[in-house]
């Protein structure tokens, strides 16, 4: 073997395994330093500013933000933190950078409003974002949509509601679907049907998991408070009509001519408790309920999120 | 290690030195001991954080262009020069030029960074009055500052070993600012599939990771490192260089230098 032989021998050994003992070591360092990514993003909190650092390339530093913004977010879902306080900020600087962005928007109407542990509970913060997207984007008809959606979802301001989607409406091309929601919101818009109607928009025009994962839990907790309301008339009428309480599901069903067993979202048998009441067997299992828990229940501090989307 | 590679090294920190390169020490004085008086004026309640933070971002970026602006020139302008010859006639091996460049680059920058980091203990001295415990880890800082050099020349010296001085410059620049992204590279990784996930994770990999060798606002928060990072780090940089080197050594083994 020459000399020169020998050294490509040695050198390209000493590349192969300082490779793999670099990756191996980057490995270890990111053990290390979990948290260093999102944490660090924030020293320079003003979109403005980061805007003009950016010497013009503010297309491609938008990228990096709404990157960090999902894996802020995701990284947090994770770990099931209780707060989003850079939620708020980093979606700013997103859309700030690229107004056009309209996955950021989308993804602030679904959980910069809705308080903690769902969200950020910042709606104001949440309005603000949907307004600066509408005033950039004023042919865009879902950013009129979201905008409605909080005043509905998180506001109950079912009149301003109603406002916003009368004005989506009057974009070109806007979905017919916002003539229906602002008639809804200006009649009855507390009922399950119009929450319903809107959830499952969400979930269909969505290509965010989180913000379909999101929906599907509104879409589950809405499915249960429906059941237990018409399964709780159906108790009360066997009461009237028996004179006391029926002694089993089975019992029920029969009586009122229902179909079946009634079953939960996740399949399981809805409880009748001696006392007459309906109630989920594992109310944990749902975000968002109003109905079928337990007295005094109180909802877990870090919510649980089904993967439905995949 | 060869004498041979030594005197390189050696020649190459003096060459250095000629062509003024510690000059840069003067303007970085300059602008430690400006930040030091203003700061001291305006700031309220930050003033050892604002001292820490620029002076030890003014070390890295001094370090960095120098870095990059000499690191390119190495075996280009020798091969310019045609001095390359006289020193490949004699029995130097190529690999012991690759390899003494570099040495010697390293050294110009390591005593660059020791004066450099007298000037921010002075400005820090100066704002602050007193030393306290804490301020060992700006000590930590600095070596991590270094490592990041010695990844940065050996990456010049890859560049400029097959490519023309401009070229290597944009490339190892680019390189640099890829590497300080890397944790967002990962981050996208991450968030891909398919095969997009494997071309990402691979870059990721393989790009540089400056982001863990920078702790410069976490030693500005007086935030302790752990003992295991700096452990890590240190073999992450060497293997990092030492896989660089070993990619310089196999191109410039095999350059046709006629």
């Amino acid at each position: 073997m020459t000399a020169a032989q020998r050294t490509t021998v040695i050198a390209s050994a000493c590349l192969a395994i300082s490779t793999l003992a670099c990756i191996l070591l980057l490995r270890h360092i990111d053990e290390i330093r979990p948290q260093a990514t999102v944490d660090d993003a924030l020293f320079v909190n003003s979109p403005k500013m980061i805007r003009r650092a950016s010497l013009g390339f503010d297309g491609m530093m938008a990228c990096i933000y709404w990157t960090r913004t999902v894996q802020y977010f995701g990284e947090r879902h994770f770990n099931r933190e209780l707060t989003y306080n850079e939620l708020a900020p980093l979606l700013e600087i997103t859309t700030t950078l690229d107004p056009q962005l309209f996955p950021a928007y989308q993804f602030g109407a679904s959980f910069l409003a809705p308080a903690p542990p769902n969200g950020a509970g910042e709606p104001d913060r949440a309005i603000e974002l949907m307004k600066y997207g509408i005033q950039h984007n004023p042919n865009n008809w879902q950013l009129y949509y979201n905008l409605g959606f909080i005043y509905y979802t998180e506001l109950k301001d079912y009149k301003k509601a109603s406002e916003v989607f009368e004005q989506g409406v009057e974009v070109p091309g806007a979905n017919p679907l916002l003539k229906v929601l602002a008639a809804k919101m200006a009649g009855h818009a507390g009922d399950r049907a119009t929450a319903r109607l809107l959830w499952s928009d969400t979930y269909e025009t969505n290509h965010d998991s989180y913000v379909r994962q999101n929906a599907v839990e509104h879409l589950r907790a809405i499915q249960v408070d429906e059941d237990v309301t018409n399964l709780q008339s159906a108790v009360t009428r066997f009461g009237e009509r028996t004179g006391r309480l029926p002694a089993s599901m089975s019992e029920l069903a029969a009586a009122e001519h229902l179909p079946r067993i009634a079953v939960d979202p996740d399949g399981r048998p809805y409880k009748l408790t001696p006392e007459g009441r309906i109630e989920v067997q594992n109310p944990d299992d749902f975000n968002f309920l109003t109905k079928g828990m337990p007295p005094g229940y109180k909802p877990p501090a870090l919510p649980k999120f089904h993967d439905h989307t995949r | 290690m060869s004498p041979r590679m030594l005197y390189i090294a050696f020649n190459t920190f003096r060459e250095a030195v000629r062509d003024r390169v510690l000059y840069n020490l003067i303007a970085f004085a300059l602008l430690l001991s400006g930040a030091a008086i203003f700061v001291g004026q305006i700031s309220i309640h930050i003033e050892r954080l604002v001292v820490v933070n620029l002076g030890l971002t003014a070390v890295s970026l001094f370090g960095i262009v120098i870095a990059i602006f000499i690191g390119i020139g190495l075996v280009s302008k020798e091969i310019e020069k045609r001095t390359l010859y006289t020193v490949l006639s004699r029995p130097v091996r190529r690999w012991e030029f690759i390899v003494g460049k570099f040495l010697g680059l390293a050294g110009t920058l390591i005593v660059n960074t020791f004066f450099m980091a007298i000037g921010v203990f002075g400005a820090l001295f100066y704002v602050v009055h007193k030393f306290s415990a804490p301020d060992a880890l700006i000590l930590v800082a600095l070596y991590f500052i270094i490592l990041e050099f010695l990844i940065i020349c050996s990456l010049a010296l890859l560049f400029s070993s097959f490519s023309s001085p401009l070229l290597s410059a944009v490339f190892a620049f680019s390189l640099f600012v890829i590497g300080s992204f890397a944790d967002d590279l990962r981050g996208f990784a991450a968030l891909t599939h398919g095969a997009t996930r494997w071309l990402a994770t691979a870059a990721a990999y393989l790009v540089p990771n400056f982001s863990a060798l920078n702790v410069i606002s976490a030693v500005a928060h007086q935030q302790p490192l752990r003992s295991q990072l700096i452990l890590q780090n240190t073999l992450y940089a060497l293997f990092y260089t030492a896989m660089v080197l070993s990619a310089a050594v196999l191109i410039f083994e095999r350059r046709n230098l006629k």
